[in-house]
């Protein structure tokens, strides 16, 4: 009875095999997606304009293999549309698929000859192809067909003549075992209890699960039911046996969990060494096997074979949640999670190993962890360490309970950890398990060791993260690239000039000011963004005043050993305080300390500490005045640009008034001018002024805070800004003469009066020399029907703009031409920039690896090297 | 800007025709970035005083003129509207042409007249308040200089750069003032609002030919006319001198390889002190490339390659294979590719050389599997905390069998009499060490990473204070 249907892996490499003319292509075509094919014809006219030129069959194969690879290791499964006739053919396919984890497939297209040399003679590209070469295609197979299995293919489909081959209608493709990533938890992983019962207990009812004796009717009722907390389920991460007092009832209890769905389990090492004893393999009695032996003889045959039953069914791993949490007994690298091999399962239950031994005789296991850059969070157990620690969003939950450690679980996606002291050591282990850090205190590295293994491994970042063009995910933007020659520019800056990564949590993005206003002698002016937002369905803004200082963001701990335990960064003092490209604003090294503790007093007296149960801070603010940070920039550029004109234009004046005495015609026109220029040189220098005043004490800089970013695990994007404003006002009142709060309102556009109150707001603050302010939306994401709206517009008044556009810049003929600007650029790059800052703030506040925010970071800083008109 | 030039001679309207220009008569023509006018506000027999007055638009300058094709000025906020520069040059040879080159037609024998004249120019900006002395007085003017403070109301930012000029001198053709001031105002300026090639250097011999190598300065003034320009400035002073009894001034050495040198603070360019370090800094090379020959390595890393000096002179040992040099500055790879002539090299030795961008506080797997690497004054342009990173990098990641670090030496900068005490050598330094301290460091390296040390001295050593700069060599 010939199948209609195969079923296969979902993730396969499958070989069609058969001679030419065989109907390789047809069947292909037929039930797989075009995409899906690979043919070493299509290959041989790629690289030689002839399918049939068999000269080119070397570089054909070399393509068809180099595609082959790169699909397989994206995780798509392949068709190969050649003859595959040949075991030498075949081989490197099946080492590709190897390679890349994925399952090898052969599909015997088995056709009589005559069939096969009909076809052929109707393609007229092959008339030319003799009957001996499909006879010798026949033979080839035939021997082939023996050899299949031992070359390593799993599922074999030998599909007998014509009839056979046509019978085939459909493809099933069956999911791996371990894509479980519909499940989306939450969960409770538990690490290896090695037949702990008493520990686990424990720690599942710490967890909140309920644990009942169940009456036994039947041989195959196992006595014992759990009742997990709501929605929540348990992942055993293996080894639930050996060494311990009671691997039976470790057992009975993860077999009920799993039979009744409250528990997930993959197998440990241990377990599967139990396994092939209970299959009957000879194995030896070590490490802890004989006690567990000992324990199953009291034991029922029924139990024993469930346990076989049980440990049998065990998949090697499981990808959970979609893709974003992977559990294996000994951890998994990205390239095998979701992947079915041999190499995989031995892999999760053993890891991986350098092959050396070490001083207790125990194999020195190979750091996975330190390279591991996947997108999914991996739990693992398998190698006891005294602290269960995050490294590159993986984490070792063996605490090695058995030794007299703890049995820990931890909570997805809360990634909570609970533990449970061992009641005692049930086993002294080989090698110490505080062992790595005793031997790092050996070796000196004493200020090292007091970091986490993250915060070490973040000392150095990779280059890999920040060069090249960089694509990166963020929440509210799909992606946001950065273009090489950007990341050029901005390696030069980042290295030469930030502080250490490890401070740069974020940084702020660029802001666009409003379109240009058509008022007479102004550039800018509220009406226009107001009529912004509105026009994008806001319905609130709050209007902040500028302050005209340097824009910095403050990182800031309680004390050194807040910076050291949040940030890994020692000897650096209890924050920093740095410029839109990661500059320290500071270069006076005790005018920063002093100002970095009288902050931290501030907040101190403001009961910030315990009010948002943190001991670190990062805000955004403006530090006043201008001229502390730039102080060269001022004496220059806008000093001496009034100078040169105060110097020289009364002398100008001078002249054209002596010749407009004799009359010279157009002297009196230019002498009107010049003077303008002069009056026009005296209010620019009174523009710049006004933001200048010397530093030589704490008590000269004002810090001007507007947002508060983000503390122990929470960033603050989802509050409005009156929040912000409001929050950040009553720390300022800790300390007035340090800190300033910033006036604002909250303006509704829908309400004319008070949008005219506002714009009256504004035409006096500026008119008093103010810069002008910042209109916001009332949500600080603002998320418009369409799109990510600006998260803020500027709008600076008459007066400052003296010192953006030039002296001159109101005379006429010159604001007509100044209209020309285009604000598109400048809003396209705020928006993606705020993308990635608020997206680098959360992976850090998430506890991500430091190269997961440097990289939003770094982008940052790469998209300010983009050409805009700086003036905007 | 304005310029002024009153004569007494008399008649002293006759300077009207001299300048070609009707003293009765407000004149302006369009230049380039704006309108110059020439008017005179007097004009008797007795004293007459041409006015040229420069009337620069300055959102032109930015905007640019026409369709797009704008000048380097990226700021509105710019003082080129106000002092005297290579535009005020530009419209001189545009309004009086015809008197700079000497010409009357209406009184032929008036330019060869030695005329009583006064030059006022406000303003001119320069380096420091004895350089428009410097530069005029050799050539018989009375000079005398009006300064202005930075800004009044901030009295501790001293004087601004910027001073009216007034020049006086008794006797002297029309056409000499006029090319002296076309000149040396730009000179004093030390801009050009337009890109500077060979052209430049024929005008500066057209107009300097005749006064230019007697001057004192004239080393200062080729230079800064044409804009640092080794490839220029070195053949234009050998024309210059030719023929005359005068030693060849200093020739302009070529940028220096400093990585990410930045450009030399006003007052350094204003010292124009000859750079001890140039030289330094190629005996430190022959150096190191000499210690690194020894080693007979195949494959070398220069860290901080800069503009490609220490990989030419690596290059030239064939029996190294393959050097990749490295810089954070994408500006400095690009000169090094020039300098070494990558485009040309033939594919052999193309492949012996690579340049990347990288930077030594990111860990990176193109620095693995070299015997030798560089890094020839580089670590002093990190910042001190920092440096755990590079060591990380270097010594525990790429792991090069033996790694040359050199670094001034803090203990030899008394010797440099224009370093004030404590001051860096360059304005990226973040430190100098001393020998002390360069020696903790090393010793401490090696330590950790299991490397032997040897540190030695870069240079002619002086009793007390050691060499100009130190080497650590570390070896696996």
């Amino acid at each position: 009875m010939p199948q209609d249907t195969l079923k296969l892996p979902e993730l396969s490499l499958i070989l069609l095999l058969g001679s030419s003319g065989a109907g390789k292509s047809t069947f292909a075509r037929r039930l797989f997606k075009p995409t899906e094919i690979v043919s070493s014809d299509v290959c041989r006219g790629l690289v030689a304009d002839d399918e049939n030129d068999q000269s080119a069959s070397g570089d054909a194969f070399e393509l068809l293999h180099y595609l082959v690879a790169k699909r397989l290791k994206r995780g798509l499964l392949t068709v190969i549309d050649a003859t595959n006739v040949q075991a030498e053919s075949r081989k490197p396919l099946v080492a590709l698929a190897r390679q890349y984890h994925v399952l090898p497939v052969a599909i015997v297209l088995d056709v009589p000859d005559a069939v096969a040399h009909e076809r052929n003679a109707h393609r007229p590209e092959r008339r030319g192809m003799g009957p001996h070469v499909i006879a010798r295609h026949r033979q080839d197979l035939r021997r082939s067909l023996r050899n299949l299995r031992d070359e390593g293919f799993r599922h074999i489909f030998h599909l007998r003549g014509v009839e056979e081959v046509d019978a085939v209608q459909g493809i099933l493709r069956d999911r791996l075992y371990n894509n479980r990533k519909e499940e989306t938890g939450p969960f409770d992983i538990i690490g290896d209890v090695h037949g702990c019962y008493d520990e686990l207990l424990a720690l599942l009812g710490d967890l909140g699960y309920v644990v009942e004796a169940e009456p036994v009717a039947d041989v195959r009722d196992l006595g014992i039911r759990v009742t997990p907390p709501a929605g929540r389920r348990a992942i055993f991460l293996g080894d639930l046996v050996d060494r311990g007092p009671a691997s039976p009832q470790v057992l009975r209890l993860a077999m009920s969990m799993v039979r009744s769905g409250a528990a997930l389990c993959v197998p440990g090492n241990h377990d599967i060494k139990l396994l092939r004893h209970l299959n009957g393999k000879k194995v030896t009695a070590n490490h802890g096997l004989a006690e567990t032996l000992a324990q199953l003889e009291g034991e029922s045959d029924s139990f024993k074979g469930q346990v076989r039953q049980f440990l049998d069914g065990l998949v090697s791993h499981y990808v959970l949640d979609g893709g974003k949490l992977v559990v294996a007994h000994a951890g998994l690298t990205e390239e095998m999670q979701g992947r079915g091999s041999g190499a995989v399962r031995a892999f999760a239950l053993f890891g991986e190993t350098t092959g050396e031994i070490d001083e207790f005789g125990l194999p020195i296991r190979y750091e996975w962890a330190r390279e591991y850059r996947g997108r999914a969070m991996v739990v693992f157990g398998h190698t006891p360490v005294p602290d269960a620690e995050w490294l590159n969003n993986t984490i070792d939950i063996d605490t090695g309970c058995v030794f007299g450690g703890r049995l820990t679980a931890l909570r997805y996606p809360e990634r909570e950890l609970v533990a449970v002291p061992a009641a005692r050591v049930y086993c002294e282990p080989a090698r110490p398990l505080n062992y790595r850090a005793a031997q790092l205190a050996a070796a000196g590295a004493a200020a090292e060791g007091d970091l986490s293994a993250q915060h070490q491994q973040d000392d150095v970042l990779d280059i890999r993260d920040v060069t090249g063009k960089q694509f990166i995910e963020t929440r509210l933007l799909r992606g946001v690239t950065v273009r090489e020659e950007n990341a050029v520019a901005a390696l030069e800056v980042m290295s030469r000039f930030a502080l250490h990564p490890k401070w740069l949590l974020y940084l702020p993005p660029t802001m666009s000011p409003t379109e240009t206003s058509e008022l007479p002698d102004l550039l800018e002016h509220p009406a226009e963004a107001f009529a912004y937002y509105q026009k994008l369905g806001v319905e609130r803004v709050v209007c902040e005043e500028k302050h005209m200082g340097s824009r910095v963001v403050v990182v800031l701990g309680k004390d050194e050993a807040a910076i050291q335990c949040r940030l890994g960064l020692t000897g650096e003092g209890i924050g920093k305080c740095y410029t839109r490209t990661g500059r320290n604003f500071f270069t006076d090294k005790d005018l920063e300390t002093a100002f970095l503790a009288r902050l931290r007093d501030a907040l101190t007296t403001a009961g910030f500490w315990e009010k948002f149960s943190t001991d670190w801070v990062c805000l955004d603010a403006e530090l006043l005045p201008w001229s502390a940070k730039a102080q060269e920039l001022v004496k220059n550029q806008y000093a001496a640009v009034a100078a040169a004109a105060t110097a020289a234009l009364p002398q100008v004046e001078a002249v054209l008034a002596e010749a407009a005495a004799r009359d010279l015609d157009g002297a009196e026109a230019l002498l009107a001018r010049t003077t303008a220029r002069r009056q026009a040189a005296a209010d620019y220098a009174d523009a710049y002024r006004r933001y200048c005043w010397p530093v030589h004490a704490l008590d000269d800089l004002k810090l001007a805070p507007f947002h508060l970013l983000a503390t122990e695990g929470k960033t603050y994007f989802d509050r409005d800004h009156a929040w912000h404003m409001e929050t950040l006002r009553s720390l300022a009142l800790a300390d007035p003469g340090l800190l300033r709060a910033t006036p604002y309102r909250v303006v509704p556009l829908g309400d004319a009066a008070e949008v005219e109150n506002a714009i009256q707001w504004w035409t006096d603050l500026t008119a008093a020399g103010g810069e002008g302010m910042v209109v916001k939306p009332y949500d600080f994401i603002p998320q418009g029907q369409k799109s990510l709206l600006q998260p803020a517009l500027k709008c600076r008044g008459r007066e400052y703009l003296r010192i953006i556009y030039g002296p001159d810049y109101l005379l006429p003929g010159n604001l007509e031409r100044l209209r020309q600007r285009n604000v598109k650029a400048k809003r396209n790059l705020a928006l993606r920039e705020f993308a990635l800052g608020v997206e680098g703030l959360e992976r850090f506040v998430a506890g991500q690896p430091l190269r997961r925010v440097h990289q939003c970071v770094f982008g940052v800083l790469a998209l300010e090297s983009e050409a805009v008109d700086p003036r905007l | 800007m304005l310029l002024t030039i009153t004569t007494t001679y008399q008649p002293a309207t006759d300077l009207g025709y001299l300048l070609h220009k009707n003293p009765a008569r407000l004149q302006s023509l369009e230049i380039t970035g704006g309108q110059a006018h020439v008017f005179y506000p007097e004009a008797t027999a007795e004293r007459c005083t041409a006015a040229l007055l420069l009337d620069l638009d300055p959102v032109g300058l930015v905007r640019g003129r026409g369709n797009g094709e704008g000048f380097a000025l990226e700021q509105y906020v710019n003082d080129r509207p106000y002092v005297a520069s290579s535009f005020l040059s530009v419209a001189l040879s545009k309004a009086f042409g015809t008197a700079m080159n000497g010409t009357c037609k209406d009184r032929p024998a008036l330019p060869a007249e030695a005329l009583p004249l006064a030059v006022t120019v406000a303003v001119v900006s320069a380096p420091g308040p004895d350089w428009p002395r410097r530069l005029f007085e050799p050539l018989g003017y009375a000079v005398e200089t009006e300064a202005y403070p930075l800004d009044p109301t901030q009295p501790e930012w001293g004087d601004s750069p910027y001073y009216t000029l007034r020049l006086r001198h008794d006797g002297l053709r029309l056409q000499d003032v006029l090319t002296h001031l076309y000149v040396l105002l730009p000179v004093l300026d030390n801009d050009k609002h337009y890109y500077v090639d060979q052209t430049e250097a024929e005008k500066l011999l057209h107009r300097g030919g005749d006064w230019l190598p007697q001057h004192p300065e004239r080393g200062f003034i080729t230079r800064r006319y044409l804009r640092y320009l080794a490839g220029i400035v070195n053949p234009t002073l050998a024309r210059l001198m030719e023929g005359t009894e005068e030693e060849l001034p200093e020739p302009v050495a070529p940028e220096t390889n400093e990585p990410g040198a930045l450009p030399l603070t006003p007052a350094a360019v204003a010292a124009e002190a000859p750079e001890p370090k140039l030289s330094l800094h190629d005996q430190r090379l022959q150096q190191v490339a000499h210690e690194i020959y020894q080693l007979a390595p195949k494959r070398v890393l220069d860290l901080g390659c800069g503009e490609g000096k220490l990989l030419r002179l690596l290059l030239r040992q064939p029996k190294i294979e393959f050097v990749r040099g490295m810089d954070v500055s994408h500006q400095a790879l690009s000169r090094a590719a020039q300098r070494l002539h990558l485009d040309e090299l033939s594919p052999r030795q193309r492949a012996r050389i690579e340049l990347i961008q990288g930077s030594l506080l990111y860990r990176d797997e193109r620095l693995a599997g070299f015997d030798a690497a560089a890094l020839v004054e580089v670590i002093e342009h990190l910042d001190e905390n920092r440096l755990a990173a590079l060591e990380a990098v270097v010594f525990a990641q790429a792991r090069p069998a033996h790694v040359f670090v050199t670094t001034p030496n803090a203990d030899y900068n008394q010797l440099f009499e224009k370093l004030n005490a404590g001051d860096f050598r360059h304005d990226d330094h973040r430190f100098e060490w001393t020998r002390a301290e360069f020696a903790a460091w090393a010793t401490g390296v090696a330590e950790r990473h299991g490397y032997q040390v040897r540190i030695e001295a870069m240079g002619d050593e002086v009793e007390g204070v050691g060499a100009p700069s130190q080497m650590a060599v570390f070896s696996l």
